[in-house]
């Protein structure tokens, strides 16, 4: 019986006229169907033949809910999620593929005008060589293989602090590594975040307010998408700004508000931008809910005064904003007497009145002076937000169920690294004070390399790892770029790339003033190498400046 | 004009000023005012069950004897390592070197060779080399050159079929994977895609975060079915979570003939490719047979979804996982790459783990002996176990189970009895969340309700692994046996 009405033919010459008919029959027929259902379940039960049952369940459903008239056909660029196609992200964009491509044919001996292609497109330390930090990389070998522990010979390998750091993981995670963990994170790298959120504002961090994530943009990411309803919703973001932020709007369906940094004040962040900014969304009926602020930033390097902070909350609070605080350069300020100040340490230093302005804070293990961005390594905290909120928050934690363990004990060595006296220390602090010093160094020598190519400025980075230079360009380039129908900051950094051999971001990526040209360049890379490069650059700069005069 | 702006801006300040008065002013973020999309999606799998169970185990760890029992055993997922499975060596080694290459160096190799056999060192070079010297740096946004050609051979030997590393993505899981497919095909929200009943709940998720509509495949009286609805994708997992079927290959190509005729993308969900237990039902990928039914389906739209976290390996924490696209066009293979690039990379020891998974090593190598005994202890073992507890469930009042094919769960049905389903509902609670509460409250068992993954109403299931570790089985059996007598006798 169940046999024989599986043999129906599927009918596909429907149309629309008669598609109403088919669905009220169809549906008369799956009622017979459910009725017979018990037996047929008692018959999948004993004869187990989930395969035909499938079947005729898959082509029931689909006579029903398929839609001949409005058939999509097979899936290209413009019938995918619309929201996909619009999301941009010049981090990774079409000059890096060529980057790549110029790297490959390098290697393979194809291609021999440098000697290889200087990677200044993104803050990713150890692909221009920098070192990882000894002790982290040395527990984690361990937690990997923990047999190593039970060798007496260990202890010729490996400090003493490092074998109980690996052991005390090896426990604290019940199973190792190779295990699930909780969705938030394990319990006891969440209560080290607390700690070390706790030892630097100065006030308790509630454990269920922290998330790890693999990388802090997961975070970001998983926010945005609890907060972003329909796209009547914006969020204000900083321009320029690391354009995560605006490819994370597109995808969610949210809208940009964007706010302007000031150049002439070395990127400052003034309240009257913002005040106009969230007026003119309001006019067209956008419910401005949330801003990001990058601090340090990206791509400007800037670092917010405490007293600027202070305004923006008080803006915040009368506007009904929730602060999204991207701090994931907190350890990277270089200027003297600057320091580097978290906003939930402002926001709890402000008292009562302002607790119910929401906070979103985010930290990374890839930046700072570990640069461990392949490991995946974040959290993000909350504060001042519901319980109910927090509970959904966890459940989009849960549909992915955890972040991924390495990265997780990255996070609880960056926020508990080794203490004075311990046979680590002196080692980890040698590594650090070094690498802080050279980054510090590089951005002050490659700030005065570019300032020295004509019609470029710059300012030198407070924090981060990025400068953001403008370039002036001549008015014949930008009408080859418009011939082209390229943007002429876009046209431009790719002359960089394949005449110089350094890969640069146009500021377009980021945004910037209409009608001003700017690139995103790190700093990562050795003083001699940005030295090269620079040099390079200026070469080709000036031959562009004399072609088109 | 005017007047109307100044009004409402008196009104505003004067209902913060009401609000602040009454120390209540509402924020900005609450349970009414975020994306109902996410509101909306659940997932049991981590659930109320999965809470209880934390709360339980903390209360424990404060107190051991306040508990009609020693320990929480989580059966509620598919997590072989927090069960005692051991992890592979010869992935562990690999890993450990690829942290700490420092190991490698001259001052530490002749040490370092007396604990890793030398294809251990040789794989952890060529690694580490691939991934320019370092796990710490971002790796290309699809995942390591190498490790997606790597992955290429593995499925070409796999399916005697050509596979191109520019069709693989790796992920930092599978969730990530599916997570990304599904958001790339709702173009809108009438856009319905398939996924069976009872169904691993990150389907029915995913679909209700990014705003598309499930389309289960089991009929029944609650679907409504909406002639809006535009069916572009099926979900097929196969083997099947958490049923543990295993698709023959008829069944595979008549679903992939009805889908072509309807042009609907098949997402096949292979994660418990190598989890098979029935020698007569072999596993055969959606790709392979998808190939082998010629030229006429070239043209076929097929992402198929594999896994570190389940297989022999159970390396679920790493999170590391691919998809592959086949007859995907190009011009979206480019946008999954943009949205990949976004996330900037999966985390480069999962990709590692992959490539391990894909490779392992060869019968000539030093590691093949000991890797060879890991994983057929763990498969035999994982063989046993699951027709230990089927044949188990089978001889409870009430229960039937079937005996698994593959993956990791065992499905059963209960019959409750009419009184335990009154009780039940006088609680607010659906009737096998009862029996599951229940159970893990009186025992330390945690398993998963049916209402998580679907099931024909008025049916009871749960989902359990069969994971608990073979020299504690036993007690574990007997636990249940006993909670479930006590269960039937109660309400009967």
């Amino acid at each position: 019986m169940y046999r024989k009405q599986q043999k129906y033919v599927m009918g596909r010459e429907l149309d629309q006229k008669n598609y109403r008919n088919k669905v009220q029959k169809t549906k008369n027929k799956s009622q017979t169907f459910k009725s017979e259902k018990k037996d047929v379940q008692d018959y999948h039960d004993t004869k187990n033949i989930i395969g035909d049952e499938l079947i005729y369940n898959i082509k029931e459903l689909m006579r029903i809910n398929s839609h001949p008239s409005l058939q999509i056909n097979n899936l290209n660029v413009d019938n995918i999620n619309q929201r996909v196609r619009d999301a941009q992200y010049a981090v990774r964009g079409e000059l890096v593929t060529i980057a790549d491509q110029m790297q490959r044919d390098i290697s393979s001996g194809k291609r021999s005008d440098f000697e290889k292609v200087v990677f200044c497109n993104i803050g990713n330390p150890h692909a221009v060589g920098q070192k990882p930090i000894t002790f982290i990389r040395q527990v984690l070998s361990l937690v990997e293989y923990p047999e190593l522990l039970e060798n007496p010979n260990v202890t010729l390998l490996y400090p003493k602090d490092v074998i109980e750091r690996a052991k005390e993981y090896v426990i604290g995670s019940r199973n190792g590594v190779g295990a699930y963990s909780n969705s938030q994170g394990f319990d006891f790298v969440v209560r080290d975040v607390a700690n070390f959120i706790e030892a630097r504002d100065g006030y308790k961090a509630d454990l269920k307010n922290i998330f790890l994530t693999n990388g802090a943009s997961e975070g970001i990411q998983m926010f945005l998408n609890t907060i972003i309803r329909n796209n009547m919703d914006g969020v204000l973001l900083p321009i320029p700004q690391y354009p995560l932020y605006s490819a994370l709007l597109t995808l969610l369906g949210g809208t940009k508000v964007n706010y302007y940094l000031d150049e002439e004040k070395g990127w400052g962040l003034s309240i009257q931008e913002l005040n106009s900014a969230v007026t003119k969304a309001k006019m067209k009926g956008i419910n401005v809910r949330s801003i990001v602020v990058i601090n340090p930033g990206n791509p400007t390097g800037q670092c917010l005064e405490v007293d600027n902070m202070k305004e923006i909350i008080k803006f915040c609070h009368r506007e009904n904003l929730i602060i999204i605080a991207d701090e994931v350069y907190q350890e990277n300020v270089y200027t003297e007497g600057k320091k580097f100040t978290s906003f939930r340490k402002v926001l709890l230093d402000m008292g009562e009145e302002y607790r119910d302005v929401q906070l979103f804070s985010c930290h990374s293990v890839s930046k700072g002076f570990l640069g461990e961005c392949g490991q995946r390594g974040g959290y993000f905290e909350i504060n001042n937000i519901d319980g109910e909120v927090r509970d959904q928050i966890y459940k989009l934690a849960c549909t992915r169920l955890c972040p991924n363990t390495l990265g997780q004990l990255v996070v609880s060595m960056m926020t508990r690294p080794p203490k004075e006296g311990e046979p680590s220390y002196e080692l980890y602090e040698r590594e650090r004070n070094a690498i802080l010093s050279n980054l510090k160094e590089r951005s002050i020598l490659l700030t005065k390399e570019l300032n020295a190519i004509p019609g470029i400025t710059c300012e030198r980075p407070q924090g981060a790892m990025y400068i953001f230079p403008r370039v002036e360009l001549p008015t014949k380039f930008i009408e080859e770029a418009e011939r082209l129908g390229k943007k002429p900051d876009f046209l431009w950094a790719k002359y960089m790339l394949e005449e110089a051999g350094v890969c640069v971001i146009p500021g377009s990526g980021f945004g910037q003033k209409q009608n001003t040209f700017h690139f995103r360049t790190t700093f990562l890379a050795d003083q001699d190498t940005l030295k090269d490069a620079t040099q390079r650059m200026r070469v080709v700069h000036e031959r562009l400046l004399k072609e088109f005069s | 004009m005017v007047s109307t702006t100044s009004s409402s801006k008196t009104q505003l300040v004067n209902s913060s000023n009401i609000k602040k008065l009454n120390g209540m002013r509402k924020k900005v973020l609450n349970e009414d005012t975020i994306n109902p999309c996410i509101k909306r999606c659940e997932y049991a799998v981590r659930g109320e069950l999965a809470i209880r169970a934390e709360e339980l185990r903390e209360q424990l760890e404060v107190n051991p004897d306040s508990l009609p029992f020693k320990h929480v055993i989580n059966t509620n997922i598919g997590n072989p390592q927090q069960l005692g499975q051991k992890p592979i060596t010869f992935f562990r080694q690999v890993t450990a070197l690829i942290e700490y290459p420092d190991l490698m160096d001259d001052e530490h190799i002749e040490f370092t060779k007396q604990f890793f056999p030398k294809d251990t060192i040789e794989r952890a070079k060529a690694l580490l080399e691939s991934m320019g010297g370092s796990s710490g740096a971002y790796s290309h946004s699809k995942g390591i050159p190498l490790v997606r050609k790597h992955v290429a051979e593995f499925i070409e030997e796999r399916d005697g079929y050509p596979c191109s590393p520019e069709d693989i993505f790796l992920t930092a899981g599978g969730s990530q994977g599916v997570q990304t497919i599904i958001q790339l095909t709702i173009a809108n929200e009438n856009v319905g895609i398939m996924i069976p009943i009872p169904q691993y709940p990150l389907y029915s998720a995913s679909i209700d975060m990014y705003g598309g509509k499930p389309v289960y495949y089991y009929l029944d009286e609650s679907n409504e079915w909406s002639i809006d609805v535009n069916v572009r994708v099926l979900c097929v997992i196969n083997p099947g979570n958490p049923t543990g079927q295993c698709l023959t290959e008829d069944t595979i190509k008549e679903i992939i003939q009805i889908c072509h005729e309807e042009r609907i993308i098949i997402l096949a969900d292979e994660v418990y490719q190598t989890n098979i237990y029935d020698d007569s039902r072999p596993f055969l990928s959606f790709k392979k047979v998808l190939r082998s039914m010629g030229p006429e389906y070239d043209d076929f739209e097929l992402f198929s979804f594999h896994s570190v976290s389940k297989g022999m390996v159970g390396e679920c924490g790493r999170r590391g996982a691919y998809f592959e696209c086949t007859g995907i066009d190009k011009s979206v293979i480019d946008e999954l790459y943009k949205m990949a690039s976004v996330n900037l990379c999966p985390n480069v020891q999962g990709q590692v783990m992959v490539d391990l998974v894909t490779r392992p090593p060869k019968e000539d190598e030093p590691s093949y002996e000991l890797y060879n005994a890991e994983i057929t202890e763990i498969y035999d073992s994982l063989k046993r176990r699951a027709s230990k507890l089927a044949s188990f469930f089978n001889s409870l009042e009430g229960v039937t189970c079937h005996h698994p094919q593959g993956a990791l769960y065992l499905f059963p049905k209960v019959v409750l009895p009419e009184k335990a389903i009154t009780e039940a509902r006088k609680l607010g609670k659906s009737p096998d969340t009862y029996y599951c509460l229940e159970l893990l409250n009186n025992t330390g068992v945690c398993v998963v309700p049916g209402t998580g993954f679907g099931q024909v109403e008025g049916t009871f299931h749960f989902r359990s692994t069969f994971l608990p570790p073979e020299e504690l089985f036993d007690e574990f059996i007997e636990k249940i046996k006993v909670f479930h007598e006590n269960f039937m006798k109660r309400f009967n």
